[in-house]
């Protein structure tokens, strides 16, 4: 029989459709998956009952002969940064212990509709503050990846969205949801193997997912390959009029107009992305990924993004700056947290809540906003970065007259050792220098597997596209997909 | 600009989190390595360059101003840390 857990959510979805196996099959299959990995740590919390319910649905609706929902029989992740009815919803803290939504976030909402059944609520980065998650207040995720030669070192399956990377790379689930405000969803794709794609700025609803950088945050789905991404997608995305920022755009159909053909695209390869110290296998899978796309039928040009070394501390004032104004609303009185001493005023119960409540890299990130959005370092910092990041997203308006898309690598190095990176918050910070500035330009991109390093670890190819033009970064992910052939698996070790 | 270790202090009093002065002599080298490093934005020539709030164009959609919601305040308090006849309570802030 089918090992459906090898399964991807276009084979599951199709298999439970033709009756090849039943959606209760599939659901029990990765609730025992899910059940063994504890040393992942990739799940907070399991909801096997919710995958069963929905499992429930589509068997019935087969049996009925009813037309089935687009992701019936297709159990998925959730990261634990989408407030879940009912599942506790913590974004990895210790603030939001225990806390369990009243409603349903959009997106959630919106795969649930589509039939999709959730098997848990997957670890990140505490409030997706971190690119290694090694921030949760529920311990590190481990990646399922470890390097060759006997090195059983944990390595980082990348951050924010690392459980969901993790999870997917270690078959636990066929897809899951990401978020990614400055690289979270690529970069945990790329150090785990896997695809993953923000979409445009707005093509999926913030409400309901806890807030980090309100200007930056997009919700994508993170799956084995592109069409997968595709299909989850499609059901994620759409208006909502409860996100004022949501575009009033229909949902494009991105799997039906998958194709791999990119003659007639022009690629372009910024230069300033051959950055000091590039490791010569990032570099050299780079020039891999450009003859793919010559292959694929496309012009490659060289063209040139010069604000790009700046995105990077763009980022860290705007990111910082508007997370200490989310974050204000953890206050200890209507949700989470309360710390009261005995005896204790009301401003003394915010400041020990939030003591208490936040870890350190999300005190570090409220600390620097707050810095620079007060009085006397506004304009200095604040609107300097606004004014710098009008430059960075122009830079790629300007770069849009001589190509369709953009391919780079998707982060500077393969995944790194649990620990290698903490001392130093700034070489931390430069695991997303290449995926940053897509984020402060509102860009689709995509990260997709391109081939495993020296030690035998996944390296990914970043594709970035036009606003709106998700089908272009998708196809040219397709391209590069059917060319890289990445069939590489890490050895079942948990 | 740099911090020292009252400015930190006074940050942190700001974003209304407890810190001791341990934590604060930690936080002055972390805090200033970071804007260290931001502060490389001073070379880019901004003068002709307006801030940009919004990436992608997208016009403020306004809706009927009714309303839409309510009646819920059972749900609204069932997450407060502590919650007394239908109200959130907090310690007493008037003497």
């Amino acid at each position: 029989m089918t090992d459906v857990t090898e399964l991807g959510v276009a084979a599951i979805r199709d298999g439970v459709r033709k009756g090849d196996f039943s959606a209760r099959e599939v659901a029990d299959a990765f609730i025992v998956k899910v059940s063994r990995a504890k040393a992942l740590n990739a799940f907070i919390v399991e909801t096997p009952d919710h995958a069963l319910a929905a499992a429930r649905a589509a068997d019935e609706a087969v049996a009925r002969g009813d037309a089935l929902k687009p992701l019936a029989g297709v159990p998925i992740g959730m990261k634990d940064l989408f407030a879940t009815k009912g599942v506790q919803t913590t974004a990895a803290s210790h603030m939001l212990e225990g806390f369990k939504p009243v409603y349903e976030s959009t997106v959630s909402q919106r795969l649930f509709d589509a039939g999709a059944g959730m098997l848990g609520k997957l670890n990140l980065d505490q409030f997706a503050m971190g690119s290694s998650n090694e921030t949760s207040y529920f311990g590190n995720v481990i990646s399922p990846w470890r390097r060759g030669g006997g090195d059983n070192a944990p390595l980082a399956p990348g951050g924010s969205s690392g459980g969901s990377s993790s999870a997917v790379s270690a078959r636990l689930c066929p897809g899951a949801t990401g978020t990614d405000t400055g690289g979270s969803i690529r970069q945990p794709a790329a150090f785990t193997g896997i695809s993953g794609i923000k979409p445009t700025y707005g093509r999926c609803s913030r409400w309901g997912i806890v807030a980090f950088a309100s200007s930056l945050d997009q919700a994508g789905p993170m799956a084995r390959d592109v069409r997968d991404c595709a299909i989850l997608l499609e059901a994620m995305a759409g208006h909502d009029a409860k996100d004022s920022t949501s575009l009033n755009l229909p949902v494009p159909k991105w799997e039906e107009n998958l194709s791999a053909d990119l003659r007639g695209k022009r690629v372009g390869v910024p230069a300033e992305y051959l950055v000091d110290g590039m490791p010569s296998e990032i570099a050299a899978l780079w020039q891999q990924g450009i003859d793919w796309v010559k292959d694929a039928g496309a012009e490659v040009v060289e063209v040139s993004l010069p604000h790009t070394k700046y995105a990077l501390p763009t980022y860290y004032i705007i990111a910082p700056a508007e997370a200490s104004s989310n974050l204000a609303r953890y206050d200890g009185v209507r949700y989470g947290l309360r710390e009261l001493a005995e005896g204790a005023n009301l401003q003394e119960m915010y400041a020990a809540t939030r003591a208490a409540g936040f870890g350190a890299e999300v005190q570090r990130r409220i600390l620097i906003g707050t810095y620079v959005l007060s009085a006397g370092f506004y304009d200095a910092y604040f609107t300097k970065a606004q004014r710098v990041r009008a430059l960075i997203a122009r830079d790629f308006d300007n770069a849009w007259s001589q190509c369709d898309l953009l391919l780079t690598p998707t982060a500077p190095s393969a995944a790194f050792a649990l620990g290698e990176k903490q001392a130093d918050p700034i070489a931390m910070y430069l695991n997303d220098v290449f995926t940053v500035p897509a984020s402060l330009a509102g860009l689709p991109a995509m990260s997709v597997p391109g081939g495993l390093d020296k030690d035998g670890l996944p390296l990914g190819l970043q594709i970035i596209g036009r606003p709106l033009d998700e089908q272009g970064v998708l196809n040219a992910g397709l391209a590069i997909e059917q060319r890289a052939g990445f069939t590489a698996r890490p050895d079942a070790w948990w | 600009m740099s911090v020292d270790k009252d400015t930190v202090k006074k940050v942190a009093s700001l974003a209304r989190i407890a810190i001791d002065d341990a934590a604060a002599e930690r936080l002055v080298p972390e805090l200033n390595n970071i804007l260290g490093w931001i502060e490389q934005l001073g070379e880019v020539d901004t003068a002709s360059v307006e801030p940009m709030t919004a990436v992608i164009p997208n016009r403020m959609q306004l809706r009927e101003d009714v309303v839409t919601d309510g009646g819920i305040r059972d749900a609204v308090l069932t997450n407060a840390p502590q919650g007394e006849h239908g109200f959130f309570t907090v310690p007493k802030v008037v003497e």
